[in-house]
């Protein structure tokens, strides 16, 4: 390519040299030469067309890394809130503390929060069946809430988690005994964007 | 013989003398406690009603069906309200049923000791009937109230009897066509978009006695916590068909769907609470970041909030008058009932109580607020009686008692109630007798009582 265009810039010099020797005789051969200039300008805009690929193949070499490393982010937004990576924090009766264990999880999510920058979650809160309808709604609101606080004091961005409450609508648990209540009190991760 | 006769007849004469004539209001409407006392005492102000079944004017089947549907709707209105006493209607066998309004046999009726006897006629004409309905009395074979009513539908004509023979004999408005509220899960559909399996619930209507079950919203979604608007037109109720929780109001004859909180991007809304007029809207947002009580105009417009404070602030009612609003708030640690003015002055704390929810003030004449109390593992029904500074407690302990509302009356509550296995609406007088279970499908919750 670079001798392509050295040698199209030899030939026009000769050209032109010959043409200014030529234009002492006649005018008319001068017009005839003059397109080389052209080219030597195509030389230079033509390895623009093959820039537009490139950024195309940027992104498709970026990916592949992660893939290689885990099989998270090859997951659809489906499997990932199925098996998901993000664990529910739970929460003790009409409390919306954070435990050790339940910072414990939320430090894991933040990890895996920075690992895929580009995750946005949306943080539901629920309750257990003990309160009323209408209160609990405000609890698990709560609850999504102070996870959220918690996710953003340990740098994730907040615009990368939404909150949502159910109150008691949805039990991960329909149990009515200790055990079934303990795993309906919760802040649940979904996956909304990856 | 002639003593017990002579006795007999001074007692009708003394109930009768009083009851066609109505005149003099009697103060039992406003103070049921006092109607039960009369119904059971012998003191006898309750007059003794008679409701055999209608007379069917044509023998085919269907009329003969009609005629006595309307006679057991009727009688089942009429006794909801315990304003009368009734003759029950096992006894009726003994006596020759009438054929018209001529040959009704007033002896026998005087001796099953009746004062009041209702007697109607059914003649179906094409798609609607033709009922005429007459009060009498049966000691004058008078008839002291007479309506004809026209319609396709005979349960609303027996409910329309029932109201109109409160109003014109008691002077008390009956809620024989009222209608309650409430949501399902009943159709068992699942939500859509979520991964773990979820129900979604919709919002349902029916007539006051559980009849006429009907679903509002298609919303595939949750749609929870209906409120009839007093116009009985639309429904408002918290909904999350826009991911988040919003207020939404459907308008059920029109058949269209408004959005009051549309402009609401950041924070949930939940629990509208029309006010007594229909024009505004209190509910709860976390617009602000936390759960407090705002007022709306019914389009959307002129929010305001009306609370400041950390805690929870949720569940509004409004005042009978709309000057103020009634609702719970954990800002003492757990929640309890408040009340604050519809302008956001004059902070009240109304319970002291382990947990206190869903308060729902009552309409005129009384003045109180019902509300669901921690009781032991569940809640029950309590009922603050706002000038007496008193509660009283209507459920104890028959499963978990929750979402109490009053009919128009004052007179009833509905709620719901695990007493029966799953969860399902029930009404209750406001004495807490006259318990009747309304839904049988499903798991229901947060009913309204409409205007």
């Amino acid at each position: 390519m670079m001798t392509a265009a050295r040698r199209g810039f030899l030939m026009m010099a000769l050209v032109s040299s010959m043409a200014v020797l030529a234009c002492a005789k006649k005018a008319a051969p001068v017009a005839r030469p003059m397109p080389p200039p052209a080219p030597t300008t195509t030389p230079t805009t033509a390895p623009r067309p093959p820039a537009p690929p490139e950024p195309v193949a940027a992104p498709t070499v970026v990916p592949p890394e992660p893939v290689r490393e885990d099989a998270i982010t090859s997951a659809s937004l489906d499997d990932l809130n199925r098996n998901s990576p993000l664990k529910p924090v739970f929460f003790a009766l009409d409390s919306d503390v954070l435990s050790a264990e339940a910072q414990k999880a939320l430090d894991d999510a933040a990890a895996l929060l920075k690992r895929y920058p580009s995750w946005a979650v949306t943080l539901e809160g629920h309750c257990d069946e003990r309160g009323t309808a209408e209160y609990n709604l405000a609890l698990g609101e709560r609850r999504a809430v102070a996870a959220r606080a918690y996710l953003v004091s340990v740098g994730i961005p907040a615009d990368r988690l939404r909150t949502v409450s159910y109150g008691k609508e949805f039990p991960f648990d329909p149990g009515h005994d200790d055990a079934a209540w303990a795993k309906n009190r919760r802040a649940h991760f979904v996956v909304t964007a990856k | 013989m002639t003593k017990t006769f002579f006795t007999a007849g001074a007692f009708a004469i003394g109930v009768l003398a009083a009851w066609p004539h109505a005149q003099q209001p009697p103060a039992a409407p406003q103070q049921p406690t006092d109607v039960v006392t009369t119904i059971t005492s012998d003191g006898g102000a309750a007059p003794r009603l008679a409701v055999p079944d209608f007379i069917a004017l044509t023998k085919d089947a269907e009329t003969v069906a009609i005629a006595k549907q309307i006679g057991q709707v009727l009688w089942d209105d009429l006794a909801f309200e315990k304003e009368f006493a009734f003759i029950p209607r096992d006894t009726y066998g003994s006596i020759p049923p009438a054929t018209s309004f001529a040959d009704v046999p007033f002896d026998r009726w005087r001796e099953l000791n009746a004062d009041g006897l209702i007697v109607g006629t059914v003649q179906k004409t094409g798609a609607t009937i033709k009922v005429e309905m007459r009060l009498y009395i049966v000691r004058t074979r008078v008839s002291s109230f007479g309506r004809e009513y026209t319609s396709a539908n005979a349960r609303l004509v027996a409910h329309t009897i029932s109201d109109e023979i409160h109003k014109s004999q008691r002077a008390l408005n009956g809620v024989a066509r009222t209608k309650l509220t409430f949501d399902s899960d009943r159709d068992g559909e699942r939500m859509g978009g979520t991964v773990e399996s979820r129900g979604v619930k919709e919002i349902y209507t029916s007539d006051y006695d559980g009849e006429n079950q009907r679903r509002i919203t298609v919303g595939r979604t949750l749609n929870i916590a209906p409120r009839w608007s007093p116009d009985v037109r639309s429904i408002a109720y918290t909904s999350y068909r826009r991911g988040g929780a919003h207020i939404f109001i459907s308008n059920i004859f029109a058949g269209t769907l408004d959005e009051v909180t549309q402009g609401s991007t950041s924070g949930e809304n939940w629990l509208p609470a029309w006010s007594p007029d229909g024009t505004r809207i209190a509910f709860t947002s976390t617009r602000d970041g936390n759960p407090e009580i705002y007022i709306t105009n019914r389009d959307g417009s002129n929010v305001r909030r009306l609370t400041i404070h950390p805690g929870i602030d949720i569940t509004p009612t409004w005042s009978p008058s709309g000057t103020q609003i009634a609702f719970t708030s954990d800002r003492s640690g757990s929640p309890q009932i408040y009340i604050i003015g519809a302008d956001g002055l004059g902070l009240v704390r109304k319970t002291s109580e382990s947990y206190c929810d869903r308060p729902t003030w009552s309409p005129a004449p009384y003045n109180e607020i019902a509300y669901a109390s921690r009781s032991g593992p569940g809640f029950d029904i309590r009922i603050l009686d706002m000038a007496a500074g008193q509660t009283r407690t209507l459920t104890f302990g028959e499963g978990t008692n929750e979402s109490p509302a009053f009919s128009p009356n004052g007179r009833h509550l509905v709620f719901t109630s695990t007493r029966a296995g799953k969860t399902h609406v029930f009404t209750i007088g406001r004495d807490g007798k006259n318990v009747r279970q309304i839904t049988r499908a499903g798991n229901n919750y947060e009913p309204d009582w409409s205007r």
